[in-house]
């Protein structure tokens, strides 16, 4: 496995809810010690300003959220099973059965229902909404659970770190540190114009971080690297599956967050073609990223989102495609560069 | 015998209804130290831990080693996999899930889900049928065909692990919790005096109507049979009175269909020595290998010990380690008063 891969496995094995991202933040700090100088900001955002060979013209940022979604501990039953709640979207299809960690600890924990031999007909065929389902660590009382675990403990999914198939790979949290591995895998290296890299919280609740730190940053110019669903699975007509695997990164003209620059979307299909790289566009309006923040910031900034298609986003088993990742690190290099060379903003 | 090792080895194996080897293998290391051990016609693990004295005693231990699972049914042309259920499969627990195909080669894959932006109202609330599940192998349509012969199971991976002291969680605790039980109780057997035979029986199939314990019983014929299975352990959502606990003992069967001497006996048992027990009463068929044993050949008397286990037929069953220790002694105890040293019937 190369560096980026092995980057992408250490983040995707770190707990890092919204709000809770210290650790993805101290991994990244460490391994980034001596490559750029860094700063981080009130809500936890990390601001990275990296040398290049030349100048820029302007100040661009470009970025990708640590956060992943996840559970917090609402409360603890008599019978020391724990209450919870979403951190971001969370499908409520794709919960239960599902092993998760519990707390600074990583406390084993379990969603679970009473057995299907008990359920009805009806029951087997609807889903749980949340708030009926509950964590159970294999304490018996409320005493018992608060020894282990508190109110607000982060509440991650248990998920290995898997190679499989022609080039693929499944693990928690691949949204988005992948993006973060990509922005680390440039920073550790040379680039061609000053660049800020920031790696920013709280996206999955608001693009809340991306909102101070692009304020803080105030750039002109924004990349945003992210990972974006992909529907190309059984079951869905191909009209509706977004974007592919295997295409390449995937480029926003617009979403539900944010309205992409013309100027930027254009330069990334040109930079694309002219290196070689395959890139595709996304196909129709859904979702939305830390874009929204950014490009608002302030009195705008000219914003593009460049992303890697992701299967099963927001669950435990988010799949990607390793030569997606790498021409998504190779497009997203080769923009430092273009972005000056190629454009007279 | 350490029984948590042993508990979390034999769950760790594969071993999904008619493909049982993976677990087999594991309680055969054990079983064939202590007596020769075969497998028949339907691959159902047997021991002969005490050969039958001519026309005397001879008690069957069971328990079923096979595990809820999927069956590749089709290959599509983009590579994705079409499965059907093997036994009940709790559908609400798939969408995500990461899997192993166990073909030749074990591959990894992951179980499709439609993503919400995609799903269009009541459409979110519904749980997805079996023929609407595919598993995402990685792979296009030609490589996987070639890899992955229809008919090869598939099962959902959890490693498993302890939580805390005593409980531990895994895939297929159903029914290797009932294994390990029968394991530790053949250990405690083996090597005393008795004046029956014992045979312990590792059945396949029990998922799919109990076929491997209704074989093996005829092929025994066993003039009393104990099985061992899990049963539902209390959670707050569930029927109380459906349910045991955990950590309060093996749940002594009590139905109809059951040997009544057989469950007082293993209830005397367990109060002379102090066991702790739970009752468990069903009003007809126990849905184990107990409805099929006693129905084997000319019928067998039967009794059933169940270990109460939370989250049944998804990927992370719970269970007491305590709960296996006491349903193997309690098994070994009442072997021994029964068909101990001194003859029948210990007082």
């Amino acid at each position: 496995m190369d560096r980026l891969m092995e980057t992408i496995k250490d983040l995707s094995l770190l707990s890092g809810i919204s709000g809770d991202e210290g650790r993805v933040r101290e991994y990244i700090q460490k391994r980034l010690a001596g490559h750029c100088q860094m700063r981080v900001d009130a809500l936890g955002n990390l601001i990275c300003e990296k040398q290049g060979t030349k100048r820029a013209p302007h100040r661009l940022m470009v970025e990708a959220h640590m956060d992943e979604v996840g559970f917090l501990v609402t409360g603890i039953t008599e019978t020391g099973m724990l209450r919870f709640d979403e951190v971001g979207g969370i499908d409520p299809r794709v919960v239960i059965g599902k092993p998760v960690r519990v707390g600074p600890e990583g406390v084993r924990g379990i969603i679970g229902t009473k057995a299907m031999h008990m359920q009805s007909a009806k029951e087997r065929d609807e889903t749980v909404p949340l708030d009926k389902l509950y964590i159970d660590i294999g304490a018996d009382t409320k005493e018992e659970a608060e020894k282990l675990v508190s109110l607000g403990d982060s509440v991650v999914w248990e998920s290995v770190f898997t190679p499989f198939g022609d080039g693929f790979l499944k693990a928690r949290a691949l949204d988005d540190r992948a993006g973060c591995a990509i922005l680390m895998d440039m920073i550790q290296g040379e680039i061609p114009y000053d660049t800020t890299f920031v790696f920013t919280t709280q996206e999955e609740v608001g693009t809340r971080g991306a909102q101070t730190a692009a304020f803080g940053v105030d750039p002109q110019f924004a990349i945003v690297l992210e990972t974006t669903t992909a529907a190309d699975i059984a079951g869905v007509e191909e009209i509706n599956q977004v974007c592919r695997l295997g295409k390449g990164p995937v480029i926003s003209v617009m979403d539900r967050g944010a309205i992409y620059d013309k100027g930027l979307v254009n330069l990334a299909i040109a930079t694309a073609q002219s290196q070689g790289i395959p890139a595709q566009i996304k196909e129709g309006v859904y979702g939305g990223n830390d874009a929204r923040s950014v490009h608002t910031a302030r009195a705008g900034v000219r914003t593009l989102a460049i992303s890697m298609p992701c299967r099963y986003l927001h669950s435990p088993s988010c799949v990607l495609k390793t030569q997606d990742i790498t021409a998504t690190r190779d497009l997203t290099a080769a923009l430092l560069a273009s972005i000056w060379e190629e454009s007279a903003w | 015998m350490d029984i948590k090792k042993l508990t979390l080895t034999l769950a760790s194996r594969y071993g999904v209804s008619g493909e049982e080897q993976g677990a087999a293998q594991v309680a055969a290391d054990y079983l064939k130290k202590w007596g020769p051990v075969h497998s028949d016609a339907l691959g159902n693990l047997i021991c002969a831990l005490h050969p039958v004295p001519e026309s005397g005693e001879h008690v069957m231990l069971c328990a079923h080693m096979d595990e809820i699972g999927m069956i590749v049914t089709a290959i599509e042309d983009t590579g994705f996999l079409k499965v059907a259920a093997v036994g009940g499969v709790d559908r609400r627990t798939l969408l995500a899930s990461p899997v192993k195909v166990l073909a030749k080669e074990k591959l990894d894959g992951v179980i499709c889900s439609i993503p919400p932006h995609l799903q269009r109202g009541e459409e979110s609330k519904k749980v997805p049928q079996m023929d609407e599940i595919a598993i995402d192998v990685g792979l296009d349509g030609e490589t996987a065909r070639e890899k992955i012969p229809l008919g090869t199971r598939v099962a959902v991976c959890h490693e498993g692990a302890a939580m805390g002291e005593h409980r531990i969680t895994s895939k297929a605790l159903d029914n290797r919790a009932g294994c390990a039980a029968v394991l530790y109780a053949a250990e405690l057997l083996k090597d005393a005096p008795l004046s029956c035979g014992v045979s312990v029986v590792l059945s396949t199939r029990e998922e799919l109507s109990c076929n491997g314990a209704k074989t093996s019983a005829f092929g025994l014929s066993p003039t009393q049979a104990i099985a061992v299975d899990v049963s539902f352990a209390y959670t707050e959502d569930a029927p109380r009175h459906k349910c045991g606990e955990l950590a309060k003992g093996p749940m002594i069967g009590v139905s109809p269909v059951l040997s009544k001497e057989l469950s007082a006996a293993l209830t005397e048992t367990a109060k002379k020595h102090e066991i702790p027990y739970q009752t468990e009463v069903m009003s007809g068929a126990t849905s184990t290998d107990a409805d099929a044993i006693t129905l084997a050949g000319a019928g067998v008397p039967c009794g059933l010990l169940s270990i109460p286990l939370r989250y049944m037929h998804t990927p992370t069953e719970l269970i007491d380690l305590r709960d296996v220790e006491y349903c193997g002694r309690l098994m070994a105890a009442y072997v021994k008063d029964t068909f101990g040293a001194a003859g029948k019937a210990v007082e």
